[in-house]
């Protein structure tokens, strides 16, 4: 599965806002953070404000802020304001009307299936969770590769 | 055994594990989320899993001394190859009491046991629908693992 640039630049942008909901972040400071272009995630952070998963902040020092419970905003819950998730229109692809076309149908829709129940299971704090976890393992590495190169005798 | 929360002070609940007694309160909680009342279902499960029969635990979570969530697991062994794993049938918190860190004692609890019985993997099985429960797995760090569900519909 390949999401769009737009998807992951939400999905980076509500990442970073979720981790402290009460701190207002600007875009630049969060296109700077992901290397992603700035006018680009401007726009997108416009679509998550009309979709109510983040607020503008006006004037001096504004910024934006995530609006919800990050224990119950998931991914699927970002990504559905950007493009289908897993929806195939089955009825309008070639041949899809002959039995090996409703066959095949039947598996691409038992997929699309699990992707759904995935990305409408793991909720932003899951994501904080699994974001940290990486950040210690990542620490970890250098020591353990260390510890490796230079073996105690 | 009792499982004091020690984790979060500020919530007053204990972890012990189920009685015979505890079967209208069971019913009740699960049919709370289903809507069934499955109260001979309930009673075997009760006389299976809570008589501190070895591998396998049924868990109440009290607070203020009221019973407000439950937890059912046991150890499986070498079902299509597996090795002994924590397999967990059943979580139900009450809605008043969540989002208060208590699931995630209940299922430390259990986990707290398999690691006891000497099994380094745990397992469940969710609908695909109940997103509830399955983000709660998932927030527990659960992932998608090797074995992939399978059914058919049987004519009669």
């Amino acid at each position: 599965m390949k999401i769009q640039k737009a998807t992951r630049f939400a999905l980076y942008a509500v990442l970073e806002l979720a981790r402290d909901p009460e701190r207002q972040f600007s875009a630049g400071e969060i296109a700077e953070r992901f290397e992603i272009s700035g006018h680009h995630l401007s726009k997108v952070l416009r679509t998550l404000g009309r979709a109510g998963l983040v607020e503008a902040l006006r004037g001096a020092g504004g910024g934006y802020r995530f609006r919800g419970n990050r224990k119950r905003v998931t991914l699927l819950d970002v990504i559905q304001h950007f493009e289908p998730v897993a929806s195939r229109d089955g009825a309008r692809e070639p041949g899809s009307r002959t039995p090996e076309g409703r066959a095949l149908g039947r598996v691409i829709d038992e997929i699309d299936d699990i992707a759904r129940a995935t990305l409408g299971s793991i909720t932003l704090a899951t994501m904080r969770k699994l974001i940290d976890q990486d950040r210690r393992e990542a620490a970890a590495r250098p020591a353990e590769r260390r510890a490796r190169a230079s073996p105690v005798e | 055994m009792e499982h004091r929360n020690t984790e979060m002070p500020g919530v007053p609940f204990d972890i012990r594990p189920a009685r015979a007694a505890d079967l209208q309160t069971v019913v009740s909680l699960d049919e709370e989320t289903t809507g069934i009342a499955k109260v001979a279902y309930w009673k075997d499960r009760l006389e299976r899993y809570a008589g501190g029969q070895p591998d396998r635990y049924f868990l109440i979570a009290e607070k203020e001394g009221r019973p407000v969530g439950f937890i059912v697991g046991e150890v499986r062994a070498w079902e299509f190859g597996s090795p002994p794993s924590g397999w967990i049938f059943a979580i139900n918190v009450n809605r008043g009491a969540r989002q208060d860190g208590l699931g995630t004692q209940l299922f430390e609890a259990v986990c707290d046991r398999f690691r006891r019985s000497g099994v380094r993997q745990v397992r469940t099985m969710i609908a695909k629908e109940d997103k509830l429960v399955m983000s709660f797995f998932r927030s527990q760090g659960m992932m998608a693992g090797p074995f992939v569900e399978l059914e058919k519909g049987l004519a009669p």
